[in-house]
């Protein structure tokens, strides 16, 4: 028997999915601020990729001014709340507290900060004066964390922003992609819709920009255009049998599982194939929704795996099991859907994987995931001249201003970082929106 | 095993630990109960003509997590007929004819006095406080602070006291004075046979700034209380070392002043104190506290070989001298513990603008660095350190050169003019003030 039952309704799936970081409430927010050594020169801070002052908000907490603490994290980061919750803290800010070098349990900074912002955007609290227009016009492609977050820092220099949407819901990947028992739909949106009415830009969902004609139409009604597009499907693996049903992309169902919920179901035997932390997420996920057989399986060893140590403790805990050394060379399905996949065991010999001959075998499986990396949107952006992708597919920008080969376009988050955190895409975001104000106020 | 009995005055104790005349004091449910936890004396919650209190009677000071460091109240002596007391009083006794029970006495004329302290000592009580302490609310109607701030009206109450006391009776001082050895002298002088200190600060534990009234509120308004808990401890040591030292205070003193702990309690004992009394701690902890109190003090007087209280109390008190007699050869300098440090760099910053700019940083490490010749071995940063024994204070003289600054004047070796020569700041570094705006601060400051 699974470690869980499959959900069979909301209040199921909200239990299957119980929050790890949890809301605080005001007395714990109390005692934990009152801990924080207000550090000079904190390492929390420079951990952090955009900067927030972490023992400022903190002491503001412990001082009973939770808005003036919402306000210093907005400063540095829109997505505050969603960041708090969402964000690898263990290896970021609360990794470098200094109360891990005495074995003193480091403060949890990413729960006092959603605590902070969570209780402004439940009372609406207006926190931020914007300055008058200043007349110049930008154009957001993608509302993802990068996007958003260059629209905000936008709006309090005075710019009008518009921003276009493909999907029907802000965030990007926070609400469609981040695992459900790290933020919920609700909390993501609620952000998304305080900072929309804080900041004022507008956004424009189901809005996908795809052809040359539309960067055309943006081009001449905007002064300037950022993209925070984000990344593309889950890449193939190219093997055989890549084309049976229930053999899909980790970034997909993830989507789908959050927003379908318990109206998903999930079979009996997952192999997920992949050793990042989407991989970590798919398989957890698939345990979570109940079923009973989750085996991870990962082409090198345990050591080489690309997700943090604490994303494969949940994946432990959540009762999946895990398979090492094992490439899978072929789909196997029967009637056009999946029934197993074959793998090779690989051996890491002078530090190069190798394949060991004669060691096929073949996994039994009613869904196969793969979480194998997400394609670069290549196609897309060779409809804008001048800008530059590297080998890898990613946007090249300058790295201080985020500026492409083409002046007018600025670009940030997975697109040009090839995939890291939200908080990455918020700080790009955010810096991008800076430069490119210089550059407009400048050049004009 | 040690022996934590007590002789105080001729007031006989199992133990040195009493509870304070106060609010866990006011009857014997409660004096009983603390009795059967293990305290070794109580002093009944002040008696006289009963009084009608406010609702809404304590405020506190919090700092950071912590509950109640410092407390005040406005609640008047007891409100419950005499004759209820004098009743228990004897209940108390009877069942616990060893402890010390102590009356807290605050009357008015002498025939009062005269009266209650009769009535106070038919009821069996081991000895008398005069409470004359009190800086709310009874001193409005001269009583209680308005008796302990007037030492000529001090001594003249005790006498009334001794005109018919033949039990020890204890004269209880407010610090609501400058010298606190003038009421205490003034008590000795009027015959008190011991003196307790301190009773509670004048005080404002804080405004509700929404409200625009100080706590505690009665109705939207508040009046001054008196203060007390672990934050005016340093004060009530100050006193009680300054009447431990003066040859004209020679009686016993208890003291009293934000004891929770058997720590604080041996700190007052080395002090001069024979007994210790406490109140706060129990109103925020209850009587339980005193497992660890009794616990902690034998286990420290087996630790250092002290048989009784005798052994040890007042043991600190010539280790007190005037500044002028301390010995100005003693160099000690701060040392960081590199292997403990966890880079919070609070002893930079609190050193850097708090003190004399003798911790810097180094890029590449985040851990602080001492600059010795500007150290002058403030302590600062060994106080700051949130990490036990990480930065330590280690003494550079040879210990073979001792001069002392009335030494010093005596020889003429002293600074006489605004610029002289001999000015100590001379000797070590002081940069110039414009160095400030080119020192780097952490990006987040968001300055420059």
């Amino acid at each position: 028997m699974a470690l869980y039952h499959p959900p069979a309704s909301e209040s199921d799936f909200e239990r299957n999915f119980s929050q790890l970081k949890p809301l605080m409430n005001e007395t714990e927010a109390y005692y934990e601020s009152a801990r924080c050594l207000f550090c000079y020169d904190a390492p929390c801070v420079n951990a952090c990729p955009t900067g927030i002052d972490i023992p400022l908000f903190i002491r503001q907490i412990n001082a009973g001014n939770v808005n003036g603490a919402a306000k210093t994290i907005y400063e540095s980061n829109p997505f505050g709340y969603a960041c708090g919750k969402v964000c690898p803290t263990e290896v970021l800010c609360e990794g470098s507290c200094v109360y891990n070098l005495q074995q003193v349990k480091p403060i949890e900074i990413g729960r006092l900060q959603s605590y902070a912002t969570g209780a402004v955007i439940h009372q609406e609290k207006q926190l931020f004066v914007l300055p008058p227009s200043n007349g110049k016009k930008v154009a957001i492609i993608g509302a993802g964390p990068a996007g958003l977050s260059c629209a905000c820092e936008l709006r309090m220099r005075g710019f009008e922003v518009t921003v276009y949407e493909a999907k029907e819901k802000p965030s990007g990947l926070t609400v469609y992609g981040v695992a459900p028992y790290k933020i919920t739909n609700e909390e993501v949106l609620n952000e998304m819709a305080y900072l929309e009415k804080q900041f004022g830009f507008r956004v424009q969902y189901n809005h996908r920009i795809e052809t040359r004609e539309q960067l055309a139409d943006l081009e001449s009604n905007f002064d300037a255009i950022f993209l925070g597009i984000g990344l593309g499907e889950t890449a193939a693996l190219n093997i055989p049998g890549e084309d049976f049903e229930n053999y899909f992309g980790a970034v997909e169902f993830v989507a789908r599982l959050r927003m379908n919920h318990h109206n998903i179901s999930v079979p009996t035997r997952v192999v997920v194939l992949g050793g990042g932390n989407t991989a970590m997420d798919a398989a957890s996920e698939c345990a979570r929704m109940g079923a009973e057989v989750v085996i991870l399986a990962y082409r090198r060893s345990p050591e080489e795996m690309g997700a943090y140590h604490f994303e494969y403790d949940l994946v432990k805990g959540a009762g999946v099991q895990s398979l090492f050394n094992a490439a899978p060379v072929a789909i196997l399905g029967e009637n056009g859907r999946v029934n197993g996949v074959k793998f090779q065991k690989t051996e890491t010999v002078n530090g190069k994987l190798r394949v060991v001959p004669e060691s096929d075998f073949v996994l039994a499986a009613d869904w196969v995931i793969r979480a194998t990396g997400q394609a670069k949107q290549t196609g897309f952006l060779s409809l804008i001249p001048g800008l530059i992708t590297d080998a890898k597919g990613r946007i090249v920008v300058d790295n201080t201003t985020g500026q492409t080969g083409n002046p007018r376009y600025f670009a940030g988050g997975d697109a040009a970082n090839g995939g890291k955190e939200v908080v990455n895409a918020a700080a790009e975001g955010r810096d991008a929106a800076r430069s490119l104000a210089q550059w407009l106020l400048s050049s004009s | 095993m040690a022996d934590l009995s007590v002789n105080f005055a001729g007031i006989q104790s199992p133990n040195p630990f009493w509870l304070a005349s106060a609010p866990p004091t006011n009857s014997g449910y409660q004096i009983m109960k603390a009795f059967d936890a293990g305290w070794g004396g109580a002093v009944w919650k002040t008696l006289g003509i009963p009084v009608v209190n406010v609702s809404s009677r304590y405020g506190s000071v919090n700092y950071r997590n912590s509950r109640m460091i410092g407390f005040n109240n406005i609640e008047l002596i007891s409100d419950r007929p005499l004759s209820d007391n004098l009743r228990e009083i004897e209940e108390v006794k009877k069942r616990f004819p060893h402890h010390a029970v102590i009356a807290s006495l605050m009357v008015g004329p002498r025939e009062e006095w005269h009266q209650i302290v009769r009535d106070v000592e038919n009821a069996g009580a081991d000895g008398i406080e005069l409470n004359f302490g009190c800086p709310h609310g009874m001193c409005e109607r001269g009583m209680g602070s308005a008796v302990g701030q007037e030492p000529k009206v001090l001594k003249t109450i005790v006498e009334w006291v001794k005109e018919v006391s033949t039990i020890p009776v204890i004269t209880k001082l407010t610090p609501n004075i400058t010298d606190i050895t003038q009421p205490a002298r003034a008590a000795v002088a009027g015959g008190t046979d011991a003196i307790s200190l301190i009773n509670t600060i004048q005080s404002l534990v804080g405004v509700d700034i929404d409200r625009f009234v100080p706590y505690p509120i009665v109705d939207g308004k508040s009046t001054n209380g008196g203060y007390c808990g672990p934050a005016v401890k340093p004060i009530a040591l100050n006193m009680t070392k300054n009447c431990a030292q003066d040859a004209g205070v020679n009686v016993p003193i208890s003291g009293i002043g934000g004891i929770e702990n058997w720590r604080d309690a041996v700190e007052f004992i080395l002090l001069g104190a024979g007994t210790v009394q406490v109140c706060t701690a129990v109103m925020h902890f209850g009587f339980g506290i005193i497992r660890e109190m009794v616990s902690g003090l034998e286990g420290y007087m087996d630790e250092k070989g002290f048989a009784t209280i005798e052994d040890f109390r007042g043991r600190a008190l010539d280790n007190v001298l005037n500044w002028e007699n301390l010995n100005m050869k003693y160099k000690v300098v701060a040392e960081i513990n590199e292997e403990k440090c966890v880079g919070c760099q609070l002893c930079y910053t609190a050193c850097e603008d708090g003190a004399h700019q003798a911790i810097k940083l180094a890029a590449g490490s985040r851990v602080p660095h001492i600059v010795e010749e500007n150290c002058v071995g403030c302590n600062l940063c060994s106080l700051v350190c949130p990490v036990e024994s990480c930065i330590t204070m280690v003494r550079r003289d040879d210990g073979t050169e001792e001069v002392t600054w009335a030494e010093r004047t005596m020889a003429g070796d002293v600074p006489v003019s605004f610029n002289d020569s001999l000015a100590g700041g001379l000797h070590h570094a002081v940069p110039a003030p414009s160095e400030a705006l080119n020192t780097s601060v952490p990006q987040h400051y968001g300055l420059r």
